[in-house]
C-alpha cells in the first residue's frame, strides 16, 4: 500500500487520513492536541464548507470544527 | 477556610458537578463556554466549610482566550482540585490532569458523563487509572448527581499526585497516550442513522435547510407559547385585578399619590400602556407584556443549548462571521444577547481577540434588541400591521451586517479561524430545562421590576420638576428637524439607558404614526445600550473601547436614523 501526503485541506470529505505531522508553531500543534487532533489519529472530513468556510473533521467519535488555514497545516497520509 | 476549584476541559459537565456538591443552581449547556465567569458555592468537606469555585472549561493551562485565562487564574487559588474529566473523551482530557497533578497541588479526578462512556462502549479501568493517577478517581454523573456522595468521600483523602513528576510536553503527550492504552477499552460501534442525521445538520447543504427549519420553528414557538400564556393566564389576571385598582383609584382620589400608584385615567379608564402608575403600567408591562416572552424565549433557548445544536450553527454561519471580523462562535452572544444583553456581552468572552469582542459587543449592542424590548416592540407596532414590525428588525439586520463589514476593516487586530469542538447530540432532560428556565426567568424578574418601578417614578418626578419638558425642548432640533420624531421622543431615549422596554412603552402617548414609531423604535435600540449592559461592556472592553463602541453607536443612530426618515416620511 502506498501512503500520500497530502493537507488536511486536500482532502474531500468522506476521505480519511492519518495525521502524521503538522506544519505549524508550537502554539498551534499544543492548541490542536489538546482538542485531540494529534499524531498517529485517524482523521475523517465530515465537511467543507464553501466559500473558504471551515473544514469539520470527526477523530476517535468526535467532531471538531477547524478552519482552512488551519486545516492546511495538518499533514496526513492517505492510504491510495 | 480551603478552597476547591473545579478544572477540566470544556462541555465536560463541571457546571453540573458544581450545582451537585454546593447546591448551588448554575447554568449548565450543552455546548464548549457555557460558563465564561466564575461561580462560586459552599459545601462541606471533612465537616469543615469550604469554597467551591467553578471555572471555565479549558484544553490547558496554558490559555487561548480570556474565559481560559480566567481559568488558569483560579487555578492559582485552589487548595484542592476537582479536574472533572469526560470518561467518553479520556484522552483528550488527561492532558490537562496530567498538567494540573504535575503542580503538585491535591486532587482528585471526576469522571464524568459515566453513563454515556458505558452506552457509546467505552469501558475505563478505574482503580488502574487511580494507581497510574496517584489521585483519587471516582465515576460521576453530573446531571443525575450519581457518584457525587462518593467523590465528596474522597475529596477528603485527597493529595499531591506521587506518580506524575513534572515532565516536558512531548513526554506529557507520551504519558497520555500510555496511561489511555493501559487503562481504555472501546467496543467499536456502528455508524447509525442517529450519526447520519447528526452529520446532515453540520454539511452545507443539507445542514443550511435544517437551520433554517430550527430557527423559524423556534421563532414560531416563541411567539406561540408567548401569546398563549398571555391570552391564556396573564389577560385573565389582569382582567380581575383592574376592579382593585379602580377601587383603589376612587379611594385615593385625584392627587401625587394617584399619579405615583394609578397614573393617568382615559375617559376614567385605565390604560395599562399609558396610565405610568406603580401599580397599572408598572405592573402591567412587566408581567403581561414581556413576561410572557421572556418565558417562551427562555424555554427555546435552554432546548437549542441542551440538545447541542449551536455549534453546529456556529460552523454553518462561519464563513459569514468572518466577514464581520468575528468567527461562526460570534452566533453565541446573538443568541444570548436576544434574551439580555448582559450575558450577551459576557459571552464575548467565548472569542479570542480583542478586535473578535469589540465588533462581536458593539454589534449586539446595535442591532439585537432583548426580548423585552422585543416584546414591546411587537405590542406597540403589532397593531399597526406586521409589515411595520418587518421593517424594524430588517433595518436591525442590515445595521448588524453593514456595520460588521466596516468594523471588519478599519478596528485593528487579529480575526483568528474558529477552532471548535462539537458536542454530541443530547436530548435535554425536561427537568433540567425548566429548572434552567426558572432562573434565567426569576433572573429577569428580580431585575426587571425594581428597574420598571424605579424607572416609572423618575419619569413621573422629572415630569413634576419640569425636567423632561426641558430635555424635549433642547433635543428638538435633533429629533425634529432630522429624525422627524415629535421633541417628546428624546425622553424616551433618555428612559432607555434605564430600561428600553419601557422606553418603547413610553412613545405610544406621543401619538405618532407607525412610520415614526419604526424610526424611533429602532434608534431606541441602536443609540446606546442600557444601563445594564453598559456596566458589562465598560468591563469587558475598557474605558477606551467602551468610547469607541459609543461613537460607533450614536453615529449608527443618527445615519440610521436620518436614512430611515428619508426614506418612511420623505425631507
Amino acid at each position: 500500500m502506498i501512503a500520500m501526503e497530502k493537507t488536511l485541506l486536500d482532502l474531500e470529505p468522506g476521505m480519511r487520513g492519518t495525521l502524521t505531522r503538522f506544519a505549524g508553531n508550537p502554539g498551534f500543534v499544543r492548541k490542536l492536541r489538546t482538542i485531540g487532533i494529534r499524531e498517529g489519529k485517524t482523521l475523517t472530513v465530515v465537511a467543507r464548507h464553501p466559500l473558504g468556510g471551515p473544514v469539520v473533521v470527526e477523530v476517535d467519535g468526535r467532531e471538531v470544527t477547524l478552519g482552512r488555514g488551519m486545516a492546511r497545516k495538518v499533514i496526513v497520509d492517505v492510504a491510495a | 477556610m480551603k478552597t476547591v476549584v473545579l478544572m477540566g476541559n470544556p462541555n465536560v459537565g463541571k457546571s453540573g458537578i458544581f450545582s451537585r456538591l454546593t447546591g448551588t443552581r448554575v447554568i449548565t449547556s450543552n455546548y464548549p463556554g457555557t460558563t465564561v465567569d466564575v461561580s462560586r458555592g459552599k459545601m462541606r468537606l471533612l465537616d469543615t466549610p469550604a469554597e467551591v469555585i467553578d471555572a471555565p472549561g479549558t484544553y490547558s493551562l496554558t490559555p487561548t482566550n480570556p474565559a481560559e485565562e480566567v481559568a488558569a487564574g483560579i487555578f492559582a487559588q485552589a487548595d484542592l482540585v476537582v479536574n472533572v474529566v469526560d470518561a467518553t473523551n479520556l484522552e483528550r482530557n488527561l492532558y490537562l490532569t496530567l498538567e494540573t497533578l504535575e503542580r503538585g497541588v491535591p486532587a482528585a479526578v471526576a469522571l464524568n458523563l459515566w453513563d454515556e462512556a458505558g452506552h457509546s462502549g467505552i469501558t475505563i479501568d478505574v482503580a488502574g487509572l487511580e494507581a497510574l493517577l496517584g489521585v483519587p478517581v471516582v465515576p460521576t454523573v453530573g446531571l443525575a448527581g450519581q457518584g457525587i456522595r462518593e467523590l465528596v468521600e474522597r475529596l477528603g483523602e485527597a493529595h499531591p499526585s506521587e506518580t506524575i513528576r513534572p515532565m516536558s510536553e512531548e513526554e506529557r503527550w507520551v504519558a497520555v497516550g500510555r496511561i489511555t492504552g493501559s487503562v481504555q477499552t472501546i467496543t467499536h460501534r456502528h455508524h447509525t442513522l442517529r450519526d447520519r442525521v447528526a452529520e446532515a445538520s453540520i454539511r452545507p447543504i443539507t445542514g443550511l435547510f435544517i437551520a433554517l427549519a430550527v430557527i423559524a420553528a423556534a421563532f414560531l414557538a416563541v411567539r406561540w407559547i408567548g401569546e398563549g400564556l398571555i391570552s391564556l393566564v396573564f389577560e385573565p389576571l389582569f382582567d380581575l385585578y383592574t376592579p382593585i385598582v379602580m377601587r383603589l383609584s376612587d379611594l385615593l382620589g385625584p392627587g401625587v399619590l394617584h399619579e405615583i400608584l394609578i397614573g393617568r385615567l382615559f375617559d376614567g379608564e385605565i390604560d395599562y400602556v399609558q396610565s405610568m402608575g406603580l401599580l397599572t403600567t408598572g405592573l402591567y408591562v412587566p408581567l403581561a407584556m414581556i413576561l410572557p416572552y421572556i418565558v417562551a424565549f427562555y424555554l427555546v433557548l435552554s432546548i437549542l443549548e441542551d440538545t447541542g445544536y449551536l455549534p453546529r450553527l456556529a460552523t454553518l454561519t462561519d464563513t459569514f462571521f468572518h466577514r464581520l471580523g468575528m468567527h461562526g462562535y460570534g452566533i453565541i452572544p446573538v443568541f444570548l444577547g436576544f434574551g439580555c444583553n448582559v450575558p450577551g456581552a459576557l459571552a464575548t468572552r467565548v472569542l479570542e481577540t480583542k478586535k473578535q469582542r469589540f465588533v462581536a459587543a458593539t454589534l449586539m449592542s446595535l442591532a439585537i434588541p432583548c426580548m423585552a424590548q422585543i416584546a414591546m416592540i411587537f405590542g406597540v407596532l403589532g397593531p399597526f400591521g406586521l409589515q411595520y414590525v418587518v421593517m424594524v428588525f430588517a433595518t436591525l439586520a442590515l445595521v448588524y451586517v453593514a456595520v460588521g463589514l466596516v468594523l471588519n476593516r478599519v478596528v485593528p487586530g487579529e480575526c483568528p479561524e474558529i477552532f471548535l469542538e462539537i458536542p454530541p447530540y443530547r436530548m435535554p432532560d425536561l427537568r433540567a430545562t425548566v429548572t434552567k428556565t426558572w432562573m434565567r426567568v426569576r433572573g429577569f424578574i428580580g431585575e426587571a421590576i425594581p428597574y420598571l418601578f424605579l424607572g416609572i417614578l423618575l419619569v413621573n418626578l422629572l415630569y413634576a420638576v419640569g425636567f423632561l419638558d426641558l430635555l424635549a425642548a433642547v433635543f428638538a432640533p435633533v429629533m425634529e428637524t432630522w429624525l422627524g420624531l415629535p421633541a417628546g421622543a428624546a425622553v424616551a431615549l433618555l428612559v432607555g439607558f434605564l430600561r428600553k422596554d419601557l422606553a418603547v412603552g413610553m412613545l405610544v402617548p406621543l401619538g405618532m404614526s407607525p412610520e415614526q414609531l419604526v424610526i424611533a423604535v429602532t434608534i431606541l435600540s441602536v443609540y446606546f445600550p442600557c444601563v445594564a449592559t453598559f456596566v458589562v461592556l465598560l468591563r469587558e472592553l475598557g474605558m477606551r473601547g467602551m468610547l469607541a463602541a459609543a461613537g460607533v453607536m450614536v453615529t449608527t443612530a443618527l445615519l440610521v436614523g436620518g436614512a430611515l426618515r428619508v426614506v418612511l416620511i420623505g425631507f
